[in-house]
C-alpha cells in the first residue's frame, strides 16, 4: 500500500503520514527551549542536590540536613523568610487589589497609561531601586525630613536598616508581580456580569462580592504565588535595605559559602528553601479550590 | 392594549419626559420624551449611536441623564440607584455568572430578596420550565449552547416577578434560525406574564415582529412611536421609511400640495404637510404591482411608472425584479414564487410598467439635517 496521496483512494495512510510529520515539527521547534531548561535549571539544580548529600572531604553524608533542623539559627532564618514573605504578600494584595480595580474600570486608554506608570519602575534594576530606598529612608533621608518637618514625628524614625526597610523596599519591587496577573484577569470580567447583578437588585458592594470577588480569585491568586516565591528567594533588597539585621534565607545561603565557603551546607539550604516552597504553592493551590473557578 | 388599572400589580407604566444627555458635543438623547404603557411591549429601534441603548440604560439607572424626568408608574426613578429600581434586566452578552450553576444563577434575584429557601427552589424550577430548561438548573453556564443561555437570562430576570423588564438586544448573537423561534417565545413569555417590556434592537424585522408599538430613534430623538402596522405603512419621514421595511426612494416635486414624479401627478392617500421641504416616493418592493408593456392601462387613481427589467435576483421564496427607469433611478419589485412557477416571470431588457394604488403611494418630506 502506497503512502503517496492517491486519486479516490481512501487515502488514510497518507493522511497519517501528514500528521506525524506535523507532531515532529513542533517537538523540533520546542526542543531549543527544552535543551535550554535542561542545561540552565535542572542540571544546576541537580548538581546542587548532590552537593549537599556530601561534606567536605567527600564522603555521603545527611549531616547537612540534620543541622538545618536542629540549629536553632537556620529554623529561625527559616521562620523569618516565610513571615516576611508572607507580610510583603499581604502589604502587595492591600496596596494591589484596589489599584487594579481601579484601573480595570477605567477607560482603556487611561488604563493603559496607569500600567506603564506600574511598569516603568519594573524596567529599573533592582540595585538602582534599593540604593533609592536607602537614600530616601535613612535617618537624614527626604521621608524624614518631611515626617519632622511636618510635625509627625519629633525625631527621624528608624526606616531603613531593619525589617522595616527591607518590607518597604521588597513590597515596592514586588507589587508589578501582582498587578500584571490580578489586572489581566479583571479586565476580562465583563463588566455586564456586575450591572446584571445591581439590576437584579444587589447592592454594588454585594454585587462586588458575590460576582466580581470569585471571578477575580484566578489572578489574585496567580499574582499572590508569584510575589511569594519570589520574595522566599529574594537577596538584593532584604541584604542591603536590612542592614544586616535582617537575615533571609537567600542572605544565609550566600553567607554559608562566602564566609564559611561550606558548599554542601549552603546546597542543603537551598533545596530546603525549594522544597518548602513548592509544598506551599501546592497546599495553597488545593486551599483555594482553583479547579473550580478555572473551569468555565 | 391590556387595561392600565387591570395590570397594576403585575406592570407598570413608564413615562420619560425632556430626557437629555450629552458625551461632549455629542448629543446621546435629546430632550426625549415617551409613554409606555402598563403591560405593553416597547421597542426602541434605531441605528448604532442613535441612542437607543443609552435610553435604556437611562431606564436601568446606569446612565445618569443631564436632565429630564423618568417615572415607573408614580414613582420618579431618574436620581433612584440601579439596585432600587426592582427592574428585570436581559443583556445581549447574556451576562450569567459563570461561576455559578443555572438554578443558582435563577435563584440569584430571589435571595437577594431574602424569598425563603423552598419557595425559591420552588419558583427556579417553574421559571425553568416557563423557558423549556426544566432538567437543565445543575448545569454550568458554560455547558450551555447560546439559546440555552439565554433562555436562563430571560429566566432570571422574570423569576422575581418584576414589572418592568428591560431587554438590550438579547438576540443579536445568535443565528437567524434561532432568532425568529426565539422572538416568538420571549413574545409569549410577556403574554404570560403581564410585565412591561422595554426592548432595544436594531433589527427593523425582529421590531415589527414582537411590539406592541416601536419608537424609532434617529440621533437622540424620537423620529416617530407607532404601532408596526402604522410604521410599515405610515412613516412620517425618509428615514423612518428607509429604516424599517425595505424600499427605494424616488425625489418627488411638491406643487400646490400634490407630487409629481418628472411632472406626472401621483395619486396619495396622504397629504404632503410641509411643502418646503424636499419630498421622496417611497416604494416598497412587496407592494407594486409588475405590468407587461402591452397590458391594458390600470384603472383610475393608480400611479404607473414604466421602465425596462435590468436583473432577476433568485432568493428562493421570491425574485426581485431590478426595473431601470432611466435617468439614474432603479427600483425593485418583489414577484411571489406562487406568480414565478405561474410563467409571470419577465425578460431581462423587456419593457414593463410598475403600478401601485394610492394607498401604497408613501409621499415623505426628508428628515432635516
Amino acid at each position: 500500500m502506497s503512502t503517496r496521496a492517491g486519486p479516490q483512494g481512501d487515502n488514510a495512510a497518507a493522511l497519517l503520514r501528514q500528521r506525524q510529520q506535523e507532531s515532529q515539527l513542533f517537538l523540533g521547534l520546542s526542543a531549543p527551549a527544552l535543551l535550554a531548561i535542561m542545561v540552565i535549571v535542572f542540571l544546576p539544580i541537580s548538581w546542587l542536590s548532590g552537593l549537599s548529600l556530601f561534606d567536605r572531604g567527600g564522603a555521603f553524608t545527611l549531616e547537612n540536613y540534620s543541622r538545618i533542623f536542629q540549629s536553632p539559627l537556620y529554623r529561625n532564618t527559616f521562620v523569618v523568610t516565610f513571615q516576611i514573605s508572607a507580610l510583603v504578600t499581604l502589604l502587595c494584595v492591600v496596596l494591589g487589589y484596589p489599584l487594579c480595580y481601579w484601573m480595570a474600570r477605567m477607560p482603556p486608554r487611561r488604563a493603559a497609561l496607569c500600567m506603564i506608570f506600574v511598569l516603568v519602575p519594573f524596567w529599573t534594576s533592582v540595585l538602582v531601586r534599593t540604593y533609592a530606598w536607602l537614600v530616601l529612608l535613612q535617618r537624614n533621608g527626604l521621608v524624614n525630613q518631611w515626617l519632622v518637618s511636618l510635625g509627625i514625628v519629633d525625631e527621624p524614625l528608624q526606616l531603613a536598616h531593619n525589617l522595616t526597610g527591607s518590607v518597604i523596599g521588597m513590597v515596592h519591587i514586588m507589587l508589578p508581580f501582582l498587578v500584571l496577573p490580578l489586572y489581566a484577569s479583571m479586565r476580562a470580567i465583563d463588566t455586564d456580569l456586575v450591572r446584571a447583578a445591581i439590576g437584579m437588585g444587589a447592592s454594588p458592594a454585594r454585587a462586588f462580592r458575590d460576582v466580581f470577588l470569585p471571578m477575580s480569585l484566578p489572578g489574585l491568586f496567580a499574582g499572590v504565588v508569584l510575589v511569594f516565591v519570589l520574595s522566599l528567594g529574594f537577596f538584593v533588597t532584604p541584604a542591603l535595605l536590612g542592614g544586616g539585621r535582617v537575615q533571609m534565607m537567600a542572605q544565609r545561603i550566600e553567607s554559608t559559602i562566602t564566609i564559611y565557603s561550606n558548599w554542601g551546607a549552603a546546597s542543603a539550604l537551598g533545596v530546603v528553601l525549594l522544597l518548602a516552597t513548592m509544598l506551599l504553592v501546592w497546599l495553597l493551590h488545593r486551599g483555594f479550590g482553583l479547579d473550580r473557578l478555572f473551569s468555565r | 392594549m391590556p387595561d392600565a388599572s387591570a395590570t397594576q400589580d403585575r406592570s407598570l407604566p413608564i413615562t420619560v419626559r425632556h430626557l437629555t444627555k450629552s458625551y461632549g458635543d455629542f448629543k446621546a438623547l435629546d430632550d426625549i420624551g415617551i409613554d409606555v404603557r402598563a403591560g405593553e411591549f416597547m421597542t426602541l429601534l434605531g441605528p448604532s449611536g442613535s441612542g437607543k441603548t443609552t435610553l435604556l440604560m437611562a431606564l436601568a439607572g446606569f446612565v445618569s441623564p443631564d436632565r429630564g424626568s423618568i417615572l415607573f408608574g408614580e414613582q420618579e426613578v431618574v436620581a433612584l440607584s440601579p439596585h432600587k429600581r426592582g427592574l428585570g434586566m436581559v443583556f445581549q452578552s447574556y451576562a450569567l455568572f459563570p461561576l455559578m450553576s443555572v438554578a443558582e444563577n435563577v435563584a440569584y434575584p430571589l435571595k437577594l430578596r431574602g424569598v425563603p429557601r423552598p419557595e425559591i427552589g420552588r419558583r427556579v424550577q417553574a421559571a425553568l420550565e416557563m423557558v423549556q430548561l426544566g432538567a437543565f438548573g445543575e448545569r454550568r453556564i458554560h455547558q450551555l449552547s447560546g439559546g440555552q443561555r439565554q433562555r436562563v437570562a430571560l429566566a432570571r430576570a422574570m423569576v422575581f416577578e418584576p414589572r418592568i423588564i428591560l431587554m438590550d438586544e438579547p438576540l443579536s448573537a445568535l443565528d437567524k434560525k434561532l432568532r425568529e423561534q426565539m422572538q416568538i417565545e420571549i413574545k409569549s413569555l410577556h403574554r404570560k406574564l403581564g410585565a412591561t417590556i422595554v426592548y432595544v434592537t436594531h433589527d427593523q424585522r425582529e421590531a415589527l415582529t414582537m411590539s406592541d408599538r416601536v419608537a424609532v430613534l434617529d440621533r437622540g430623538r424620537i423620529a416617530q412611536i407607532d404601532t408596526p402596522q402604522a410604521l410599515y405603512r405610515r412613516p412620517r419621514s425618509l428615514f423612518v421609511a428607509d429604516f424599517v421595511g425595505e424600499s427605494v426612494a424616488l425625489p418627488v416635486q411638491v406643487e400646490a400640495g400634490v407630487a409629481r414624479h418628472r411632472g406626472v401627478p401621483l395619486h396619495s392617500s396622504r397629504a404632503v404637510e410641509d411643502p418646503a421641504l424636499p419630498h421622496y416616493l417611497i416604494l416598497r418592493p412587496e407592494l407594486i404591482e409588475l405590468l407587461d408593456g402591452q397590458a391594458p392601462p390600470s384603472p383610475p387613481g393608480t400611479n404607473e411608472l414604466s421602465g425596462t427589467v435590468r436583473e432577476l435576483v433568485f432568493q428562493g421564496d421570491s425574485v426581485l425584479v431590478l426595473v431601470d427607469l432611466g435617468q439614474g433611478e432603479e427600483v425593485a419589485v418583489r414577484l411571489a414564487a406562487g406568480r414565478v412557477a405561474r410563467g409571470g416571470l419577465p425578460q431581462q431588457g423587456a419593457a414593463v410598467r410598475l403600478a401601485f394604488d394610492a394607498e401604497s403611494t408613501l409621499i415623505v418630506p426628508a428628515t432635516d439635517p
